[in-house]
């Protein structure tokens, strides 16, 4: 706590309530029709990206999935480029091509969020081999899911990163399930963490619903990157408190959770733990904390605002953004 | 220029010369310091374990290191063969082909995977794919066939200068193939350049990589019989020169289409729908497709050769287009 700055630790609560009203908001304008198709909300696992993207610069690279809307967001993603995107706007950062599950921002190192489980593993290590290539010292941080680490991209990735000892942080977000699938029942080991050591690096277990846990060990990770030490894998526990994907209501499932569980979660909530840690250490007041929500909510509405106002893209940009060195269409 | 090169060697001095010219460039694979396939010889003394880097067994993985290298600044060269790209499918099709248009523009990959065909040897049905089609049909590669040392020095060359994804499928038939190279900027060979490898007037024969030999040897055979053939090599599918296939089967009538790739959904299945639909009123008889079998490739000699196109099988397709 003491190396932390009371400026990033007031962003960091910034950043989480803009995850969780953005989140919110974007339930809301699905359920009412605004834009189609799938969206995965990220509430109840704020603190694993807040925390992790505030040890990185914009120099840093991260790479994400389909959980999609918080890692950039915790990155410093602009609120209303991300909104227009789902909206499927010419504003978006996707000009309205990739959607809820591809956000990017290469100007500030988001090399974009995927949609396939793990396939943004390989390229996150690829970033980390150029910076070893270059001789220069940024990283490379990569979040995926518990269901994404029995990937054999991920097991590629890691000992491929181990080997050349890449600049690489390997960020398990492990929210307990893979759409109905407990990770207890999917993956070989008691910890994802515990796997690391089959690939000779460091591997970390982190409370993920408190940010400045997930803050402190991703920054001992970047350093250790940073220094020429090799990746980490660090595994942040925390929950998903929806279900997997927007759009996917109507399927009947059969039960895989109990509201009891939900709440026992709920009763960590990561907002909830920051602002406690903020307001009994004298960083921020109880009302200060409530007007960054007021203020985060404020800016989510002129997201949506924005995005309800940006024109749709015209037919003749189709075919647009197929190449860097453009060749005619077949 | 340098006269009889061997393509292989062309593919190296490609290889170096580009790494010479950009520091960017850097190549990883299996087996490459010591060169195995003989395409790498030399890199390692040149250029250093940073540039050249040997790899596990894990093409998922480093097909996927490769992209994210070239969305932050570098130009990758990844070698393997055909056939174990099955392996890195969801790194080619769901990263390389994709990301430039799903992040509207953001993404540029500079990334060249270098793939030999191995066919025709005995190498069986999991050693022996000629994949290009596929890939001709996910948008998003630039796909390179070169039939000569020329085009497998020049379109490479092309190829590590692009800004987009490249496949270069190497022929593995043509790998001790001869013929003439430049060197530096004279070698290289621009996309979607049609050759026009033996000019004809009674019937146009367009091949595809090693098949153009083969298409060569039967227009010398149906000369004598006094059928003169064109020969179009492609020499890329995507860009394709459809405009140098329309203007010769304008000038002959007739169109013979020579790959070594399965027929279904072949680049000869596209490259005859192209024709049906943009020089109908220029056939004089239907298009002939010389395919390979639909069939798995079977390690016995006896019937891989039954498999794919042949000089005979061409020539004999030539005279139908012929028949009254």
């Amino acid at each position: 706590m003491e190396n932390i700055s009371k400026e990033k630790l007031v962003q960091m609560l910034e950043r989480m309530w803009l995850i969780r009203h953005f989140e919110v908001r974007v339930m809301e304008v699905h359920a009412a029709g605004e834009f189609t198709g799938a969206a995965h909300p990220y509430i109840g696992e704020e603190a694993v990206a807040v925390g992790a993207c505030a040890a990185l610069e914009d120099t840093d690279y991260i790479a994400g999935n389909h959980r999609s809307h918080g890692h950039p967001l915790a990155k410093g993603g602009d609120v209303k480029r991300a909104m227009a995107e789902l909206y499927g706007r010419v504003d978006g950062y996707c000009k309205g091509k990739g959607g809820s599950m591809h956000l990017a921002d290469f100007s500030i190192g988001i090399l974009g969020e995927s949609g396939i489980v793990a396939s943004s593993v390989p390229v996150a290590i690829g970033a980390a081999l150029a910076a070893k290539i270059k001789g220069e010292d940024f990283v490379s941080m990569v979040f995926f899911g518990d269901g994404a680490s029995n990937q054999g991209a991920c097991h590629e990735s890691m000992n491929l990163a181990a080997l050349w000892n890449l600049p690489v942080i390997f960020l398990c977000e492990n929210n307990q399930f893979a759409v109905t699938t407990s990770y207890k029942d999917s993956v070989s080991v008691e910890h994802i963490s515990d796997r690391a050591s089959a690939y000779n690096m460091p591997g970390v277990l982190v409370d993920g619903q408190d940010a400045v846990a997930m803050y402190e060990a991703t920054r001992e990770a970047v350093n250790r990157g940073r220094a020429g030490e090799g990746p980490t894998l660090i595994e942040a526990l925390t929950y998903r408190y929806e279900e997997h994907s927007l759009g996917l209501g109507r399927v009947r499932r059969g039960e895989y959770r109990t509201e009891e569980q939900i709440n026992e979660w709920r009763e960590r909530d990561p907002i909830d733990v920051l602002e406690h840690t903020l307001t009994t250490q004298g960083i921020l007041t109880r009302e200060e904390c409530d007007a960054i929500s007021k203020a985060k909510e404020a800016e989510v509405e002129e997201a949506v605002e924005f995005a309800r106002n940006s024109p749709y893209p015209e037919p003749e940009e189709l075919f647009d953004d197929m190449w860097a060195d453009p060749i005619p269409a077949p | 220029m340098a006269s009889n090169t061997i393509y292989v060697e062309a593919i190296n001095q490609a290889i170096m010369e580009e790494m010479e010219r950009d520091e960017n460039v850097f190549i990883m694979g299996e087996d490459i310091r010591r060169s195995v396939y003989g395409a790498t010889a030399g890199l390692l003394n040149q250029f250093g374990e940073k540039r050249v880097l040997d790899t596990p067994l894990s093409e998922n993985g480093f097909f996927g290191a490769a992209i994210g290298a070239s969305l932050v600044g570098m130009r990758p060269i990844v070698e393997t063969l055909t056939s174990f790209m099955w392996v890195a499918m969801d790194q080619l099709v769901s990263q390389a082909a994709k990301m430039r248009y799903m992040f509207g523009g953001q993404a540029t990959l500079p990334v060249v995977y270098r793939a030999t065909m191995f066919y025709g040897g005995g190498s069986a049905a999991h050693h022996s794919d000629r994949s290009y089609p596929m890939f001709m049909n996910m948008p998003g590669f630039k796909i390179l066939v070169p039939a000569t040392p020329r085009d497998a020095k020049g379109l490479l060359k092309t190829a590590i200068r692009d800004d987009d994804p490249c496949i270069v499928f190497e022929d593995g038939t043509l790998g001790g193939a001869t013929g003439d190279v430049e060197a530096g900027e004279a070698a290289l060979v621009p996309f979607g350049v049609a050759d026009i490898a033996r000019v004809g007037t009674d019937v146009t024969i367009v091949a595809i990589a090693g098949a153009v030999p083969m298409a060569l040897r039967a227009a010398e055979e149906l000369e004598a019989e006094g059928i003169s053939a064109e020969v179009i090599d492609p020499r890329t599918l995507v860009p394709l020169d459809k405009a140098a296939i329309l203007e010769s089967v304008a000038k002959t009538g007739r169109l013979v289409i020579a790959d070594p790739a399965h027929k279904v959904c072949s680049a000869a299945s596209e490259i005859a729908s192209i024709v049906s639909q943009e020089g109908f009123w220029d056939l004089q008889a239907p298009i002939m497709k010389v395919a390979a079998e639909q069939v798995h490739i079977p390690y016995t000699p006896v019937l891989e050769r039954l498999v794919y196109p042949s000089s005979d099988k061409i020539g004999d397709a030539v005279r139908a287009t012929l028949e009254d």
